[in-house]
């Protein structure tokens, strides 16, 4: 599924030229392709509300004015924003192959893409043999940058350690007693590596709390009966998870039932995004994080950046009449670090379109403000994000109708993330070495 | 609540589940001779019909009287089969009849993928909810654990289904016909009966159940795209344990499955998955056509 959304100058010049081959990048606009999932189980929860907030951000940039300083200035460095939006849905093979039509047949000025991280695994090498601009904007792994390096390849998200890591200090923050912990997760790589860094994270930070059951229910398994089972009989202070989409629901639905919700702590990793669609079946009380200051968290921060997150929040409500959750803030953060580079790149180079060369050269450490906090390419060596974090309690406000985060604990960015040069699991095992926590 | 009662009560409660998906499959096997492979979409237009049909109900003011929904639920699945059953047995299958059966699992696969697309055109792929029936049957303390009531409703439903489909075939008239039908269909045309008629039936009883299963589903669930996959793959592991085309034997299938996922679920957790198909392997070394399948020369 490929469809070209902005009808900017470049296809209409095509047209009339009689060109039939792909439309050459010109200087006048800056072309994106943007992968994302459009079909598939993860795109109701991150694919479509991202691309939805993508497009509602470049239509926004193309139009000029509408945004706070310094995203006020038409485009990327006065250069019209056009978008090829293909589907991320087909594996990492077929994803491949995309990659390679979007820069060498639709000659992308860069690429912003992926979700699943078994694609941000597969895409960065490809990126490097082609010389191709590419932004990470989503995945989570931290092996992307952990076990390789890349040229041209950045990710503008912290990887997942963060989110484990955050829910552990949110439970010593407010104290909270855990003599015991279990996990349900869904049995893929992000699950286990999402276990696998709570459990690091709590054995530093809850040494003597026993660890229970594991749970790892097969990716769509739909049905948690047995696990809930399980959950009941061990009695764990806290059940952690990590699910997302349908798998997160349908669990909620069925752990809240049978009361699982008021005999143990629910935490969750990622799961402010089932809020719009659950409304007051989510329960109150449960502790949950957005993968960064995302969704109800960045709307309930306030501070400098509430002038920007309140224009894309009101502007995302009035376009798709629900708010946004974390997936399009991490597009918008990609987006915004994006424009950053190509006009630092332009300023670099007397103001002319940057190549891929000169546009790595500008990301390379970058750092600049988008609606989830500071941004900052902290990592393997400039190419990986670090960005603060949110944990907060649901609560239903009867009033309003609406779930509302409260007690809301906002973390460093270098509180939750490794710092440069040490991998994940050895920052965790050896207890948050370098960790500046306010 | 004792650990062994814990699992066989989970395991009960996953086994009525899956009996009922998986008795449509085997029955379409046994009468058609065809393994079904778009029974999942079934299933999952099911889970859909029943999510618009329950959300529809309370929208015109259902809550006066909630256990309605069950009767919606019940409706969805027959229209279901009603729709697609004659589309897709009149429409294709009786093109295939008497063909290679690989050549009949292609075409159901084919099936299988354009309906998932169909789903998405009519559904989108925003997920639907109907907790209602779910939580109104309250919940059941046993020990010290709880279970929804409606759990258990839906092991009476399968109760139900197996007894209807058993003694259908084995105590009617109709179901003499359908086993005459599966003995041999030209004898039995010969003899005049109508075997067009009995595929069709017993085609649009399959996807009936496969309706049914989707529809009982959905309320503990968000029904999105993508449901029927895992329901299609763990169906096939009990019917194929049980033996294709076997009642009897999808309702063994069922339990075993059922029960010894819920056991390695609570003891060896890691083991989920691969115990569903370590049962089916070690059925298959000793009885290769499954528990209840007639055992049938091989032609050479």
């Amino acid at each position: 599924m490929r469809k070209t959304v902005l009808a900017g100058a470049l296809g209409t010049i095509a047209l009339a030229g009689g060109v039939t081959g792909p439309a050459a990048a010109q200087d006048d606009t800056f072309k994106i392709g943007v992968i994302t999932f459009l079909s598939g189980q993860a795109a109701e929860s991150f694919g479509v509300p991202a691309w939805n907030g993508g497009k509602l951000l470049v239509d926004m940039l193309n139009e000029g004015g509408k945004l706070p300083a310094p995203y006020d200035t038409m485009g990327f460095g006065g250069m019209k924003i056009e978008v090829v939006v293909v589907d991320e849905a087909g594996g990492a093979t077929k994803q491949v192959q995309e990659f390679r039509n979007l820069v060498q047949r639709e000659e992308v000025d860069a690429v912003v893409g992926y979700v699943s991280s078994g694609d941000c695994l597969a895409i960065p090498p490809v990126a490097d043999e082609l010389k191709a601009f590419t932004i990470l904007y989503d995945c989570g792994t931290p092996r992307v940058f952990e076990d390789n390096s890349f040229e041209y390849v950045f990710r503008t998200a912290a990887h997942a350690t963060m989110d484990n890591v955050s829910l552990a200090r949110y439970l010593k923050s407010r104290d909270f007693d855990v003599p015991s912990f279990a996990g349900l997760n869904q049995d893929y790589a992000w699950g286990q590596d999402s276990w696998a860094d709570f459990k690091g994270a709590m054995s530093q930070l809850y040494p003597d709390a026993e660890e229970k059951t594991a749970l790892f229910p097969k990716f769509g398994a739909g049905q948690y009966g047995t696990e809930i089972s399980a959950l009941l009989r061990e009695k764990p202070a806290l059940v952690h998870s990590s699910n997302w989409g349908g798998d997160l629901q349908g669990f909620l639905i069925q752990a809240t039932a049978r009361g699982l919700h008021e005999r143990a702590q629910l935490v969750l990793a990622a799961g402010d995004h089932v809020i719009p669609q659950l409304g007051n079946k989510m329960p109150d009380g449960i502790f949950l994080g957005a993968r960064g200051v995302n969704g109800l968290a960045a709307n309930a921060r306030g501070g400098e950046l509430k002038e920007l997150t309140d224009t894309m929040w009101s502007a995302y409500e009035a376009e798709y009449d629900t708010f946004p959750v974390q997936a399009p803030f991490r597009m918008w953060q990609a987006i915004f670090g994006l424009k950053t580079a190509v006009e630092k790149a332009m300023a670099d180079n007397g103001g002319t379109k940057p190549t891929d060369e000169q546009l790595a050269a500008a990301m390379t450490g970058l750092a600049w403000d988008a609606p989830s906090g500071r941004i900052e390419m902290a990592l393997a060596g400039g190419h990986q994000a670090i960005q603060p974090n949110a944990i907060g309690t649901t609560k239903w406000n009867t009033e309003t109708g609406k779930m509302e985060l409260v007690d809301v604990e906002y973390y460093n960015a270098r509180c939750v993330n490794p710092p440069e040069g040490m991998k994940s699991a050895d920052w965790l095992a050896q207890g948050f070495p370098g960790a500046q926590c306010d | 609540m004792d650990l062994v009662a814990t699992i066989l009560v989970d395991g009960l409660i996953y086994a009525g589940w899956l009996f009922i998906v998986s008795v449509g499959l085997t029955l379409v096997f046994g009468v058609l001779n065809i393994l079904n492979i778009a029974h999942g979409s079934l299933y999952a237009i099911g889970a859909y019909a029943s999510a618009s049909l329950v959300g529809a109900y309370f929208a015109a003011g259902g809550e006066a009287f909630p256990y309605g929904s069950y009767a919606a639920l019940i409706l969805a699945a027959i229209l279901v089969a009603v729709v697609l059953g004659p589309l897709l047995e009149r429409g294709l299958l009786r093109y295939f009849y008497g063909r290679d059966e690989v050549l009949n699992v292609l075409v159901t696969y084919a099936v299988f993928l354009i309906l998932e697309d169909v789903m998405k055109l009519i559904w989108g792929v925003n997920p639907y909810f109907v907790y209602e029936p779910y939580t109104l049957l309250g919940t059941v303390e046993m020990g010290s654990l709880f279970y929804v009531g409606y759990d258990f409703a839906v092991i009476g439903a399968a109760i139900i289904v197996g007894l209807a489909v058993w003694l259908t075939l084995n105590r009617t008239q109709i179901g003499k016909v359908v086993l005459a039908v599966i003995h041999d269909a030209e004898i039995s045309q010969t003899m005049g009966v109508n075997v067009k008629r009995i595929y069709l039936g017993a085609f649009m009883a399959g996807a009936f159940l496969a309706a049914l299963g989707g529809a009982l589903t959905a309320p503990m669930i968000s029904v999105t795209p993508g449901l029927g996959v895992n329901v299609i793959i763990v169906a096939f592991a009990v019917v194929i344990i049980g033996g294709l085309g076997s009642v009897p034997g999808a309702a063994i299938g069922a339990l075993m499955v059922g029960i010894s996922r819920a056991a390695s679920v609570h003891l060896l957790p890691e083991a989920e998955l691969f115990i569903i198909y370590f049962v089916m392997a070690i059925v298959l070394v000793f009885r290769p056509e499954g528990l209840f399948a007639k055992t049938q020369a091989r032609k050479i």
